[in-house]
């Protein structure tokens, strides 16, 4: 085995927030014209070391060796002029301003020393046109982007830099399936150009489609680097985790389709939703399959009372629900319980303390009249936190101290005080490690044989097909086909998804 | 995440939580206010007021009226709201009360201020109007309308035996009773904010309303009622004002309302919503009153007092308010 | 980017089927703008085709003297609101330039010229260590400006305890009056009557003071890396950290452009009342007004969108809804009331498109 010639080399990191040890002794290289693939579970490292790497933060001990001599970060800026340049999970443009502002701004064109909005837009589109995306106009705000299209402007402005070693943390997580295709050859074109490519994912099939080497990381800790097939994937998922993974999903139980609890008919809201008719019983976790953006979030806030101007019938035992708001949804005949789709500013409220958050959908059933019952309501924390173990210090600790995936917990913990009977569940295991993706499967299944009735929307087909009893795959705003039993394989999760039955599947999967 | 992550290890008992700092800094400045003062009178009059109890209530039971604004206030800050109608939604309800005078005078004074409190609140909440500009209208509004009202004249209506009794009665020829209705207020704000559902969802809004809707929380209605109890506080003031000089006047609630916001920040609320506890606002108002009164004493000209103000609120901040740094 | 290039012929095509999508965007993103000015555009006609004495040049002068202040005093306010703060402290810094100006703005030509340039730099200055005390003490604008104003205050009643003192006559009139007035007091253009100015002599000069401000101070400003960071700041402060702005550079120059404002603002309240006054009161109404100013001019208070331009015909909304009230003989007393109720009907109105928003979550941003 050759060791490619190291470009950008770490050296005994070591960084500490507080008493936890983010990163320890870590030792780590990447070459040129390579894409190097990054992979541990949430909180394993992966995160604190893009950041060092990207300026973002200093280590606390250790160098860093840039083409044999040592550098160092005081921010971001400072790594962007060495030639590093970072795409970050949680995007880094400026919603207000247009596409041309955001791609070109850090070093923009100019003209008698003022910018020069021309070349701004020109230099956008060119760059634009090579991640393959010349139908977003430059002059656009970002904000009225689709979120799918500003992952693309991310990538873009990335480019702009001119980068010898690119960061991407989760960079496709947003993406359609088509733009994940278009980056890949991206980067596989900037690998022939000689750069340096960083690929953080938790999606197992990307990394082997993209990856030369992969490096595990666990509890900040470097475990190690090998090349692109040298391992299993289940060896790899075993070093992530430093166990043995048994059998991801729980077993489904079988049984005949329970009596509908949820009824949907010919639900429409503006142009995403046309003529949507679902049902769900108790006991039974429906799958919303399909592409992303096709509908299912706005399915999932209709149902939850969020949105104005539906139309169509939803009825729970025979009766017609229109919950207003969610207070009505999560009050009303059947209660409602929604886990949206972004934990950190909609599922939790960081700054405030687990326990207040744990107790926030839930304070109607914990309280005297307007009055909180302070020991009813530690007594419902606690049995929040050990059903659902997480793993905390003191309850009065501010949420956002938690793990990635222990905040989900507490997002799912927080519905689940209130009892409910329906589960709305928005791509709960987005950018979860895979003991807690395990733990949420196994939930769902406990929940679901008590009597809950789940809907579960997710991006990832093996989830659908590991947790799901049906699976309903939406299309441009309508169902366009429902699988199930062993009907649901990712094949017609595909297929339909495409909504078409006979045509190439896309070249990444 | 760093700065709780940072004192994670430390033993529960000795860690001074991000919210108590404001809170035992704003004490030390009293105290500081205390000393200076009683030094300064010490060494031109050779007396020290400022340390005798009877001067002290005196002064608190002035600053009960800014104290009982500054309660209704925080409410509305904790939202990460501002309600600027304080001066003439003050001003409107001792107006208000004195006309109607009697039995009526109090509970016209008080609705005043709680319907004022609502319209602030339906702006806010239902229409969405920041609340900066709606409630800067509503005062605009409200200053018109006691214009025309009295057509620009010192009201000829005079505050009821009762008002006068809150204001400036004292039980047993000590205690104000103004300082026992500000006891009051507070004991009634700190239970709301600590002990019911409407406290929490007030936080909860304060530190991301979205969250908090998605939790079912109906917060449109959290906001209107807490601007409408801060509405409501400044009228009860507004009221007791009359009181205490027996009458209403144009222009009584103006030098209301930025001590109020100073002393709620101080008392280390996040004038953006969120975090704060009622018991650093009460030491803000109480350094504010005793800042006032020695400055009084120390016989400052106005332009004086003005920089000195600015100073120490900078000054307070600077040593515990600051904020973190952006760092993604 | 040489190695990306798009073939020259595909970028052109692409390039006018973009610039035709533009212009409605563009007005569609100016939209808040354009509406304060139709609005201005017809509360001023109503107010032109109302007035007894018919269109004059004198009352266009006169109006334009009162409302120059406000409008300066409201592009001060606009450059803190983009980064989604606020600066309380615009009053006291244009009181604070109008006493220093009814001291200094007086003598010889030189003298004058340096009591002018006093007035700038101290009003700059003020907003610089406002700009010091947010960015390196981490205080929040609102408050921190707050702070500052009393200091700035005390400071303005030192040098004027009680109104009064004097500025130079002949700039004062000269600066209040038409172009052709200007030219006639400093013996330019043929005393005002060179053939090639008879076009703009009915102009007044406020007016061609402000648009020169906005075109050699504002829209340079909004075309520098410092002045798209201000926005990039309101619009997400992280973001902006992450993409390597310079963020404490735009902060420090947000407040001192403020500064600059205010202080421009107050320079010529001090030549249009030939005085200076630290009312306290006073420059509280135009902090306010200026927020009032900025809000109509569709800027928004969360940052990232607006303009400086918008509030300039913010401010002329407010001045003309007061113009109003004059011709129509209604009580004076009444007109608080009015001036409040037109600003909330005016911010209400943006209320009801919530009535239009399909998705509630639109509401939170």
């Amino acid at each position: 085995m050759t060791e490619p010639e190291p470009f950008f080399v770490l050296e005994n990191v070591s960084k500490r927030y507080g008493g936890v040890h983010a990163l320890q002794d870590v030792n780590f290289a990447c070459a040129r014209g390579s894409i190097h693939a990054v992979l541990g579970e949430n909180g394993a490292g992966k995160s604190t070391l893009m950041k060092i790497m990207a300026g973002v933060v200093q280590p606390d001990v250790g160098r860093m060796m840039l083409e044999g001599s040592p550098v160092a970060f005081p921010n971001p800026a400072a790594a962007n002029r060495a030639g590093i340049v970072c795409i970050f999970q949680e995007l880094s443009l400026m919603p207000e301003l247009t596409v041309a502002d955001n791609i070109t701004l850090s070093n923009p064109p100019y003209r008698f020393g003022l910018i020069d909005g021309r070349a701004q837009r020109r230099r956008s589109e060119e760059l634009l046109a090579r991640v393959g995306c010349e139908d977003i106009n430059p002059s656009s705000r970002v904000a009225d982007l689709p979120l799918s299209r500003r992952q693309m402007v991310e990538i873009a402005k990335a480019l702009g830099r001119n980068p010898d070693l690119l960061i991407l943390d989760e960079a496709t997580s947003a993406l359609t399936a088509k733009d994940v295709d278009r980056v890949y050859r991206l980067l596989f074109d900037l690998k022939a150009r000689n750069l340096s490519i960083l690929y953080i994912s938790h999606r197992m099939h990307e990394i082997e489609a993209l990856a030369d080497r992969c490096s595990v990381f666990r509890n900040g800790r470097h475990v190690e680097t090998f090349t692109k097939g040298a391992r299993s994937r289940d060896e790899i998922i075993g070093l992530m985790i430093g166990r043995e993974i048994e059998g991801q999903f729980p077993p489904k139980p079988s049984r005949p389709r329970p009596a509908p609890l949820i009824e949907i008919r010919d639900l429409a809201w503006e142009n995403r939703l046309t003529g949507v008719t679902l049902e769900a019983g108790r006991g039974e976790i429906v799958g919303l399959g399909g592409l992303d953006g096709q509908g299912q979030k706005e399915l999932l806030l209709a149902l939850f009372g969020v949105l104005r101007g539906v139309s169509g019938k939803v009825m729970v035992e025979g009766n017609v629900v229109a919950p207003s708001s969610p207070n009505a949804a999560k009050n009303g005949r059947a209660r409602l319980a929604l886990v949206p789709e972004d934990r950190k500013s909609e599922g939790l409220i960081l700054s405030m303390s687990i326990s207040d958050n744990l107790s926030m959908a839930s304070l109607g059933r914990l309280s005297w009249g307007p009055f909180i019952n302070a020991g009813r309501a530690r007594a419902a924390v606690e049995r929040a936190i050990e059903q659902l173990r997480i793993k905390i210090g003191d309850p009065s600790d501010p949420v956002s101290t938690l793990s990635g995936g222990n905040q989900q917990k507490v997002v799912i913990a927080k519905w689940l005080a209130t009892n409910p009977d329906v589960i709305l569940l928005n791509d709960p295991t987005r950018g979860i490690d895979v003991g807690t993706k395990q733990e949420i499967y196994r939930l769902m299944r406990e929940l679901a044989e008590a009597g809950a009735c789940i809907l579960f929307y997710s991006t990832d087909y093996e989830e659908l097909i590991g947790c799901c009893d049906r699976v309903a795959v939406m299309y441009d705003g309508r169902i366009v086909r429902e699988l199930a039993g062993d009907a649901i394989n990712e094949h017609n999760l595909i297929a339909s998804a495409l909504n078409i039955v006979e045509q190439r599947e896309p070249t990444h999967v | 995440m760093t700065r709780a992550a940072a004192t994670r290890n430390t033993p529960q008992a000795y860690r001074l939580g991000p919210d108590d700092k404001p809170v035992v800094f704003a004490a030390g400045f009293v105290l500081l206010i205390l000393i200076v003062g009683t030094g300064y009178t010490l060494f031109t009059q050779g007396s020290m007021p400022l340390l005798q109890p009877q001067y002290l209530l005196q002064q608190l039971q002035v600053g009960s009226f800014l104290g009982i604004v500054a309660a209704g206030l925080m409410l509305v800050i904790l939202l990460g709201h501002i309600d600027l109608s304080v001066p003439w939604t003050l001003t409107a309800a001792a107006m208000m009360a004195t006309a109607a005078g009697g039995a009526w005078a109090l509970p016209v004074g008080l609705g005043i201020g709680l319907l004022v409190g609502a319209i602030n609140g339906l702006g806010v909440a239902y229409l969405r109007v920041p609340s900066m500009i709606f409630t800067l209208g509503v005062n605009a509004v409200m200053r018109g309308l006691m214009v025309a009202h009295t057509g620009g004249f010192a009201p000829q209506t005079a505050a009821t035996d009762l008002m006068q009794y809150l204001a400036v009665a004292r039980i047993g020829g000590v205690i104000p009773v103004a300082l026992l209705v500000w006891l009051v207020v507070s004991i009634v704000v700190v239970v709301v904010l600590t002990r019911t559902i409407l406290g929490r969802a007030i936080y909860a809004i304060g530190n991301r309303e979205r969250a908090a809707y998605l939790s079912g929380i109906q917060t449109n209605r959290v906001i209107l009622v807490a601007f409408a109890l801060s509405g409501a506080m400044s009228g009860l003031a507004g009221v007791l004002l009359a009181g205490y000089s027996t009458k209403a006047y144009q222009g009584m609630g103006d030098a209301y309302l930025l001590p109020a916001i100073a002393a709620v920040v101080i008392g280390g609320t996040n004038i953006l919503g969120g975090r704060g506890r009622y018991l650093g606002t009460l030491l803000g108002v109480i350094l504010i009153v005793l800042l006032n009164s020695v400055l009084s004493i120390m016989q400052m000209p106005e332009a004086g007092r003005q920089i000195i103000y600015g100073t120490v609120i900078i000054a307070m901040l600077l040593v515990y308010g600051r904020g973190n740094t952006v760092t993604g | 980017m040489s190695d990306a290039v798009l073939t020259r012929d595909a970028a052109e095509a692409g390039d006018a089927a973009r610039r035709r999508g533009s212009l409605g965007l563009k007005l569609q993103q100016q939209a808040g703008i354009l509406g304060a000015l139709a609005l201005f555009i017809v509360l001023y006609l109503f107010y032109q085709a109302n007035h007894p004495r018919g269109f004059t040049g004198q009352i266009l002068i006169q109006n334009a003297n009162e409302a120059f202040a406000l409008a300066l005093i409201a592009m001060a306010q606009t450059v803190p609101v983009l980064m989604a703060g606020l600066d309380l402290s615009v009053g006291a810094v244009m009181t604070l330039s109008g006493c220093i100006a009814s001291h200094l703005v007086n003598g010889t030509p030189s003298e004058i010229a340096l009591g002018i340039a006093t007035c700038i730099g101290v009003s700059a200055s003020c907003g610089f260590i406002n700009g010091c005390v947010v960015v390196y003490g981490r205080i929040q604008p609102i408050i921190a400006t707050l702070a500052t104003s009393a200091i700035y205050m005390g400071f303005a009643l030192i040098l004027r305890p009680t109104p009064g003192g004097k500025v130079h006559e002949d700039l004062s009139w000269a600066l209040t009056n038409d172009v052709r007035e200007f030219a006639l007091t400093f013996g330019l253009f043929e005393n005002g009557e060179a053939a090639w100015l008879q076009p703009f002599a009915w102009v007044p000069v406020p007016l061609v003071l402000l648009g020169l401000i906005v075109v050699l101070i504002w829209v340079p400003f909004t075309r520098t890396v410092t002045g798209r960071t201000v926005y990039a700041i309101g619009s997400s402060e992280g973001a902006a950290y992450m993409s390597g702005l310079p963020i404490n550079r735009a902060k420090l120059a947000a407040f001192t452009m403020a500064g600059l404002f205010a202080g421009l603002g107050g320079l010529f309240l001090a030549l249009q009342t030939s005085s200076g006054n630290a009312d306290i009161p006073q420059a509280g109404a135009y902090t306010l007004n200026s927020i009032a100013a900025v809000v109509i001019g569709g800027t928004s208070l969360l940052g990232g969108t607006g303009s400086a331009i918008g509030s300039v015909i913010g401010a002329l909304v407010l001045r003309t809804i007061s113009f109003n009230f004059r011709i129509f003989d209604i009580a004076p007393l009444l007109q608080p009331l009015f001036e409040g109720l037109v600003l909330l009907a005016a911010v209400s109105l943006g209320g009801l498109k919530l009535l239009r928003l399909k998705n509630k979550l639109e509401v939170f941003r």
